[in-house]
């Protein structure tokens, strides 16, 4: 216990300390995150739309799809973007791997289901009644659906913030693409897989304590924009 | 947006503007410079777990990018697979140690311009009350066979990097197939494995550099070493710009004139964790 009371006790004052290390790997990891969210949600939130307001083809299959792609593991994701960014793939001519874009890459694609998902059922649970209703009132169909958007905009940033949450706190992507560089691609999560693995737990901690701090705030945020 | 209807309008107005500035500010904050400064040429280099657990990049990297005005971008993998990021052209240079592996690597027309850097030894550690009694015996190879006959716990990096090649060539002198509960691959670097060896008070085969800078972060002991077969040699090499032409030759020759040279081996022969050096640059031979 002692030894747990220590780094904690350490972790703060690296905190406290502006660790120069600490706040770097946190801004890597916010600023990836961020970016990996954007391009989730221009990919996720269409395509959630697209699945719950058309009639596509085998819509009970795309939906099963969508929701099995929500358990692709981490690595599975860094393996197959790996594959396509190495120099020996075909996209190699990029220079991607071991780059913050190709961590953007990977947790895009890995945040983009989940949007897609949380998109869809807020459009599930709301279409049923908006759309005739609107229609009845006399609203245009262009119209109906713009009501419909406004109805689940709530829906579809708990679809962005869900997604967030999945990018900022996953490790195998970020290890596996972006290579735990000190400086550069380091981000919060591998560094705590790595500063653990070294017996360093003080870092460890107080990246835990930044990383559950931000989730915390992006949360507070989320509620109170939710409030009317 | 609609206005509060009722109750106390400012103050909600006022945390709702706050949210709503929070959303924007995370929206532009890709917008900002990211992590990587820009500034200079980055120059990718796979290299083993033990140069960079044992700190000694820390210290030999600084200088070079300094003078050169780069940036080093190291990936801290086993040899093995350091070795296949330079096949694949995904690093610029190599800097590892397993000298067969090395020679094949350069055979093979993906390395060039091998040259050694430095070295140290392989130490056999386990726990200092020494259950297995391996420190009776006379040589690394016995030691192993008495690990594997009492069946006492070994970890083993099992991540086909250097020091589990030196494993592996260990336990074939020593007629063991390993293989058991009591034998655990992995998977992990040097100082991963360290660490879980001191925490399930079991074996294992380290560069003694890493072992060194672990130490105080454990309670293993040395308990074998100085066999000619634990001789540790480090190379580093640049990836051959003929297969893959991407590649920052120039600069990566510069890396490694660097630390070949009279100002890199220097830093390496002066780095020491509580007073111990952790590797040995050979005697100048006017290179």
């Amino acid at each position: 216990m002692d030894f747990f009371l220590e780094s904690l006790k350490a972790s703060w004052s690296l905190i406290l300390s502006l660790d120069r290390e600490l706040f770097r790997a946190v801004w890597t990891s916010v600023y990836v995150s961020v970016w990996s969210i954007v391009f989730a949600a221009l990919l996720g939130i269409p395509a959630g739309l697209a699945v719950g307001l058309l009639e596509v083809p085998f819509k009970r299959t795309v939906i099963t799809g969508l929701n099995s792609l929500m358990a692709v593991p981490t690595v599975l994701i860094g393996l197959l973007v790996y594959g396509f960014i190495s120099r020996q793939g075909p996209l190699g001519g990029w220079g991607l791997l071991f780059s913050p874009s190709a961590v953007i890459v990977g947790d895009a694609l890995l945040a983009a289901p989940i949007v897609a998902n949380y998109t869809l059922s807020s459009i599930r649970g709301a279409h049923a009644a908006i759309l005739p209703t609107a229609m009845t009132l006399g609203a245009g169909r262009l119209r109906s659906v713009l009501k419909l958007l406004s109805e689940i905009r709530f829906g579809m940033m708990a679809a962005v913030i869900s997604g967030f949450g999945r990018v900022i706190s996953e490790v195998g992507v970020a290890m596996m693409l972006g290579g735990n560089i000190l400086g550069y691609t380091r981000t919060m999560t591998t560094a705590i897989a790595l500063e653990t693995s070294k017996g360093e737990f003080a870092l460890g901690i107080a990246l835990g304590i930044i990383l559950m701090s931000v989730a915390l705030l992006v949360n507070i945020v989320f509620q109170i924009l939710q409030r009317r | 947006m609609r206005a509060a209807p009722t109750g106390k309008p400012s103050v909600r107005f006022g945390r709702r503007a706050a949210a709503w500035l929070l959303v924007f500010a995370a929206i532009a904050a890709p917008l900002l410079p990211g992590p990587p400064a820009l500034a200079g040429e980055r120059l990718r280099m796979s290299t083993t777990t033990s140069t960079e657990n044992s700190g000694l990049l820390g210290a030999l990297l600084p200088p070079f990018e300094k003078r050169y005005g780069c940036k080093v971008d190291v990936i801290a993998v086993g040899t093995g697979k350091a070795l296949k990021l330079g096949e694949a052209g995904d690093v610029d240079l190599v800097f590892v140690h397993a000298r067969k592996l090395e020679d094949k690597f350069v055979a093979d027309g993906f390395g060039v311009d091998r040259r050694d850097v430095m070295y140290n030894d392989f130490v056999l550690i386990g726990p200092a009350a020494d259950p297995a009694e391996v420190r009776k015996t006379g040589s690394a190879v016995e030691a192993l066979r008495r690990i594997a006959a009492t069946r006492s716990v070994f970890v083993s990096r099992g991540d086909e990097s250097g020091t589990h090649h030196k494993e592996r060539e260990l336990w074939r002198a020593a007629g063991v197939v390993p293989k058991g509960k009591w034998y655990l691959e992995t998977g992990q670097g040097m100082g991963e494995v360290i660490y879980m060896a001191a925490q399930l008070r079991a074996y294992a085969l380290a560069d003694r550099g890493t072992y060194l800078a672990y130490r105080k972060k454990t309670d293993l002991a040395i308990l074998h070493e100085g066999d000619e077969e634990l001789w540790n040699p480090y190379g580093v090499m640049a990836v051959n710009p003929a297969k893959h032409p991407h590649v920052k030759y120039g600069l990566a020759m510069k890396f490694i004139d660097f630390i070949t040279r009279e100002e890199g081996q220097a830093i390496i022969a002066s780095y020491k964790v509580d007073g111990k050096p952790l590797f040995f640059t050979y005697a100048p031979k006017g290179r």
